[in-house]
């Protein structure tokens, strides 16, 4: 059942694409060596190129190059082993250059594709038309002064991929799981942070409506936004608006949109009405960009397993596919998950990590990259299972243990005495005083109340303090009361 | 090809040029003269040969890449100098919002 939004002339398709700007993760920019690290004091992080000084001139980063690669290989692209770039000319505050490096006719990545996953297990692909380098602008900051905005450039050429889609997502929520995919694939690659909140990676949605069976109506492009959960509203609120437009008698003009956060809204930025007169021509500072095909093949050979291969490696250790699911969202997760999993059962790993692990990232509020249990320790508390020291069950207990004290599970066991009671000597001895103070019940079982057999095991268990081995105990109660 | 005179006052806003209204009819001129000799210069035959822009033509070696390394910043007060309206470590302008 595809989606469609019911208007007063019945149900309208939406078409959506988008593009993703995504901040490449580099050193220094993609034309000057000066630094990209967020958060540093404002205009410290400058280079007269980045700065538009007369007479700079720029010089391209190669890990920059690299990353646009690496990015268009695991988005099953083609790689083009020449590309150039190109000026795209505007005037704005926070571009000090009045233009943009970027590749308009001739960029490095060509067609790729994307396989996402909606709710109900249904998969899709998504066409990737093109990937693109060019320089992010300046910041501008507008809540500092009554009538001046500021304007910091450390941010001015920093390297950005633009990732653009074709128009085949129908619904929010084909957009929202596309971002989702596009991020989770380029933080596995270490491409992009994907850091939505700091502004790393931001999406211009492009959408329109049209009735079942027509051509492309007119789409607008909805600016900047930047999360999952706002461009799933903002493709709705447009689309909605959209639909009232032609449904009133209207027609939809081509132009940017904002979306308005608060209200849920888009509205038009008047501003940009000669944007699209970019007036681009060939960078004349750069020559092209020449890729050497071994170097591609270097870098293909080294490109890290991506998250539908590592769901199915997952599933094929054992896993079942949600537990794979879950455990690939993030590429932290994952390593965590492999570093608990190591030489050990993959399905009991699993299973605690996704349980008392994940349970206790949530109580405690705490994210992957700052676990309450370290792996190596969650790992080792596994081995004292499989060899028999701990029971499952004490198990749970360490690992509350582990939680508070921060100690390796090994420690726990010795200082606390903790340690399971295999030696059979003792456990029988055990077993025979609980006989021997429940010698009434033990007439009843012997008379046939099959039922008490657990009783017997449970007293003798917390005789033991819950130390003693669940199995040996089983047995001992059988032998003593046959 | 020729421009006329709101293609011109276009031009010039778009790279933010002020043109005064008696500078159009002389600037329309000197632009239609640069337009005719790139038109004599279309009259060479180009057949088969690739458009060549910034100096390598296709299958050559190009640009030179640097390596990801930090070699410059820190400079704060160097890249303000020249500002007309520092405010702070910022540039001020004019309050640009949308």
């Amino acid at each position: 059942m595809s989606y469609t939004i019911e208007g007063n002339t019945g149900p309208w398709e939406l078409v959506i694409g988008l593009e993703v700007h995504a901040q490449v993760i580099s050193h220094s920019k993609l034309f000057s060596g000066a630094a990209t690290a967020f958060g540093a004091e404002p205009n410290s992080q400058v280079s007269f190129i980045d700065a538009g000084f007369p007479g700079m001139l720029p010089v391209i980063n190669r890990e920059c190059v690299a990353q646009a690669v690496r990015t268009g290989l695991g988005l099953n692209a083609e790689i083009n082993l020449w590309s150039r770039f190109d000026r795209k000319n505007y005037f704005y505050a926070d571009l000090p250059q009045g233009y943009q490096i970027s590749q308009y006719a001739h960029p490095i990545v060509g067609k790729g594709e994307i396989e996402i996953e909606l709710a109900d297990g249904a998969k899709k692909i998504v066409g990737i038309t093109r990937l693109h380098l060019e320089q992010d602008a300046g910041k501008s900051l507008h809540d500092q002064h009554p009538t001046k905005s500021f304007i910091d450039l450390n941010r001015s050429g920093v390297a950005l991929m633009e990732i653009v889609s074709e128009p085949d997502m129908r619904s929010p929520e084909e957009a929202g799981a596309y971002l989702t995919k596009l991020r989770q694939i380029l933080r596995y690659l270490g491409t992009c942070d994907g850091n939505m909140d700091e502004g790393s990676m931001r999406a211009d949605v492009n959408v329109s409506v049209r009735k079942a069976g027509e051509g492309y109506r007119t789409r607008c492009e909805v600016k900047n936004v930047n999360s999952v959960k706002f461009v799933m509203q903002a493709v709705e609120a447009e689309a909605r608006r959209q639909i009232e437009v032609w449904e009133s008698g209207g027609t939809v003009e081509q132009e940017t949109r904002l979306f308005d956060t608060q209200r849920g809204t888009t509205r038009s930025m008047r501003s940009k009405e000669d944007a699209h007169d970019y007036r681009y021509f060939p960078e004349p500072d750069l020559p092209p960009l020449v890729l050497e095909p071994d170097w591609v093949e270097q870098l293909k050979a080294s490109l890290p397993e991506l998250p539908d291969v590592r769901r199915a490696r997952y599933v094929a250790m054992g896993l079942t596919p949600y537990d794979a699911h879950v455990l690939t969202l993030e590429k932290e997760t994952a390593a965590f998950f492999e570093t608990v999993a190591k030489g050990r059962d993959a399905k009991q790993a699993a299973n605690w990590v996704t349980g008392d692990f994940f349970a206790a990232l949530n109580r405690l509020k705490r994210d992957i990259t700052d676990p309450p249990v370290t792996a190596e320790n969650l790992g080792g508390l596994l081995d004292l299972i499989a060899d028999g020291t701990v029971s499952g069950k004490l198990a749970k207990e360490i690992f509350e243990i582990m939680i508070e004290t921060g100690k390796a599970p090994g420690v726990i066991v010795e200082e606390r005495g903790l340690k399971q009671v295999t030696d059979t000597g003792a456990i029988e001895a055990a077993v025979a005083d609980v006989l021997a103070k429940n010698a009434d019940k033990v007439a009843e079982y012997k008379s046939g109340k099959d039922k008490l057999f657990g009783f017997f095991v449970g007293q003798t268990m917390k005789a033991m303090q819950g130390k003693g081995n669940p199995a040996l105990v089983n047995e001992v109660v059988k032998k003593l009361l046959g | 090809m020729s421009l006329d005179a709101a293609t011109v006052r276009r031009i010039a806003s778009l790279a933010r040029i002020r043109l005064e209204e008696d500078e159009v009819g002389r600037m329309q001129a000197e632009l239609n003269g640069i337009l005719g000799w790139i038109e004599q210069l279309q009259a060479v035959d180009t057949e088969g040969v690739e458009p060549m822009a910034g100096g390598a033509p296709e299958g050559q070696p190009a640009m030179r890449m640097r390596e990801d390394a930090v070699t410059d910043g820190g400079q704060a007060d160097a890249v303000l100098a020249n500002a007309p309206d520092r405010m702070g470590a910022y540039f001020g302008v004019p309050k640009v919002v949308e």
